[in-house]
């Protein structure tokens, strides 16, 4: 346990930069492969080959009539209904080929996130990433997905846990449930994790997305911990991670409470931009965005009751946020400027 | 001396299927059905008794043919006759299954007693969780409807339960039960030329095949084989999850989205035509849409559909036939234009664009 608090920041970095300059760009149509399945060999190169072949002739020229055929195979098989969804409602194709395709842009050249440490996520078997949380729209919860979806050599799906509230608003709740979110609840984290998904949570919640802007970067309680026990119920590593330029997306100044409590929302966000210039006002601030993963904690030495014990969930709990934190906080220093 | 079966509800057709194939079982005697109105389907050699289980009657009916298995089948979230109200069904569900358990409690010669109830006692709520164990208490408790009514049945059966420990309870949870005979609220829902879904919520739905049904409700009744056990609560679902929007497109019905007071309002209109019954219940499924765990099903009950989700809509369609888009004509279609594509060497690359809204 004890080498697992000792975070080699540096050496990982220089390892990914190298690895990150040389990494192909992923095409828009990936492989059809189920999602979450790991290629086992956990060889990038070797995934990334499968991609090339079932993906056809890539973004090269010549391969238009290709490209129409997949589009309309695509669609013959989404107006006749023949796909598959698992029991939370996950449409893996609809998400790799649809939703995923509509936030890369952002990913890539809005927010142009760098991702650091990816290997640390299993190619295998379940995880749960534990993440810091920000930015008043929980965009960084949507670029994580990408990040692992794009950036691991397994390609795995990243299934996040989100508030009930994504579940009580239309629309939002559909593409949620499709894009392959689920309630946070241990019932939901835990089958997950049981399935071998690498489960997404941020342990934060409204507290840390809806923080002011004065106290950015200062990770808020985690809850009660209750992320640690599943993952030990599951045996599940716990994969700290640190998202840096997403707390600046939206500067959020102020917090109206009373329109907050006629909508029921948990807040209501005021920033220098938003109410007052409405749609325009909600177009987020391109900041430079890192996401780094790192070292997993191992949770299969413990003994069957240790999930029950308060104590290690609380110094278990503590160590995460200890990790994400100081990761958090060695990224800012690095950080040449919030826009570059 | 073989075994003595009493069902209630035998004019629905699942307890009408149920009647006709204890009856083939070897080790039942004879086999008793119990309803307020005679069925219209036959029941080979079973006994009608037309009585109802709201009566005391009942346990006279009970102790007369000296029963020892009683398999309760009439809970139900719609009225027997088109006409019926919402109160009648009330009255059967509950005061029926306090009644018929009452008399149940003064028969000595009861071994065990199977239930016929449904994951509606779950609810259907955004706050859950989006698979329901058997141990799970939904977070929002039922407020009425038939969901409520399950709830209390549920109550009174444990009570029965903790009052003869000899008696072999088995509560079977059944999801939306489908099939080319069976009628039930989901199946009449499917039927309408257009389905009205509720705007921006694609629920997650799963079926039962009603053989599957039959053969699971006529399994729990008899004795368990060896190293499985029959006693508890089960869910019993067909395997895999569908979409309302994937459901729409294989049975080739077209959805008009509708927002929730518009669908509540045209739900109303709906039960006044008698074209169908849109509950509140029915709308919160619609909306959230409700998935079961099954493994206790397969693991401790050693049961198995035959049917998965998909495959038991599939059978329903072929019962009742394609909507007006079916989904054959609809591939045939973009067949038809990757082949006019094809023919223009593939200029018109933005034809996969339509397909984004999934």
């Amino acid at each position: 346990m004890a080498d697992a608090k000792v975070i080699p920041f540096d050496d990982d970095r220089r390892r990914r930069r190298t690895a990150g300059a040389s990494e192909p760009q992923h095409d828009a149509w990936p492989g059809q492969g189920e999602a979450g399945e790991a290629t086992g060999t956990g060889d990038p190169s070797g995934a990334e080959d499968a991609s090339e072949a079932e993906g056809g002739t890539g973004p090269a020229g010549g391969g238009w009539e290709e490209r129409v055929a997949q589009g309309l195979a695509f669609l013959r098989r989404r107006l006749t209904g023949e796909y598959e969804v698992d029991e939370f409602g996950y449409d893996a194709e609809l998400t790799d080929q649809v939703l995923l395709s509509f936030l890369r842009p952002m990913y890539e050249n809005y927010f142009r996130v760098e991702v650091r440490g990816i290997e640390h996520i299993p190619d295998t078997g379940g995880a749960l990433l534990v993440s810091n949380h920000s930015g008043t729209v929980p965009l960084d919860g949507l670029m994580l997905q990408v990040a692992v979806r794009d950036h691991h050599p397994a390609g795995r799906a990243l299934r996040l846990l989100a508030a009930d509230l994504v579940f009580t608003l239309p629309v939002v709740s559909e593409l949620a449930r499709k894009a392959g979110h689920t309630l946070a609840c241990t019932e939901d984290a835990q089958r997950l994790l049981e399935r071998g998904e690498v489960v997404g949570v941020m342990p934060e919640g409204f507290k840390g997305i809806g923080k002011p802007f004065a106290e950015r970067y200062k990770l808020q309680r985690f809850g009660r911990g209750g992320f640690v026990s599943t993952a030990l119920r599951a045996g599940a590593p716990i994969v700290p991670c640190s998202i840096v330029g997403a707390e600046e997306i939206y500067p959020m100044v102020g917090n109206s409470r009373t329109l907050a409590r006629l909508l029921g929302l948990p807040y209501f966000p005021i920033t220098p931009t938003f109410p007052w210039l409405g749609a325009l006002g909600a177009v987020p601030l391109p900041t430079k965005w890192i996401i780094q993963f790192g070292e997993p904690i191992p949770t299969d030495g413990y003994p069957a009751a240790a999930a029950e014990d308060p104590m290690l969930m609380f110094n278990l709990t503590d160590q995460v946020r200890e990790t994400i934190q100081h990761t958090l906080y060695e990224l800012l220093v690095r950080r040449r400027s919030v826009f570059f | 001396m073989g075994r003595v079966v009493l069902v209630t509800g035998v004019a629905r057709q699942l307890g009408g299927l149920l009647v006709g194939r204890i009856q083939r079982e070897p080790d039942v005697d004879r086999v008793i059905g119990v309803d307020v109105r005679t069925p219209v389907h036959q029941l080979g050699d079973a006994q009608f008794v037309r009585a109802d289980i709201r009566q005391p009657a009942i346990a006279g009916v009970l102790a007369e043919h000296r029963v020892d298995t009683v398999v309760h089948m009439d809970i139900h979230g719609t009225p027997l006759t088109p006409r019926g109200s919402r109160a009648s069904v009330k009255e059967t569900n509950v005061i029926g299954t306090m009644q018929l358990l009452g008399a149940c409690q003064k028969a000595p010669e009861i071994r065990r007693l199977v239930v016929k109830s449904s994951t509606s006692v779950y609810g259907s709520a955004p706050r859950d969780p989006a698979v329901f164990d058997e141990g799970i208490e939904p977070k929002a408790p039922a407020s009425g409807g038939f969901a409520k009514d399950v709830v209390e049945v549920e109550g009174y059966v444990r009570g029965f339960s903790r009052r003869r420990p000899d008696v072999a309870v088995t509560v079977l949870r059944f999801a939306h039960v489908l099939g080319p005979t069976v009628d039930s609220p989901m199946g009449d829902y499917f039927t309408l030329p257009v389905l009205p879904t509720v705007l921006g919520h694609d629920p997650r739905l799963q079926f039962v095949h009603e053989d599957d049904a039959v053969e699971v409700l006529r399994m729990v009744s008899g004795e368990p084989a060896r190293g499985r056990f029959h006693a508890g609560t089960f869910n019993i679902a067909g395997a895999g999850v569908l979409l309302l929007s994937q459901c729409a497109r294989r049975l080739g019905r077209p959805t008009l989205p509708l927002l929730s007071p518009a669908i509540r309002w045209a739900g109303s209109a709906m039960r006044t035509a008698g074209l169908t019954d849109f509950s509140p219940e029915q709308i919160g499924m619609l909306t959230h849409g409700r998935v079961v765990r099954t493994a206790r099903m397969r693991e401790v009950l050693g049961f198995e559909p035959r049917h998965s989700t998909a495959e038991t809509l599939e059978d329903f369609a072929r019962g009742y036939g394609c909507g007006l888009l079916p989904p054959e004509a609809v591939g045939r279609t973009v067949d038809r234009v990757a082949a006019g594509l094809a023919g223009l060497s593939g200029e018109r690359h933005e034809e996969k664009e339509p397909g984004s809204h999934g």
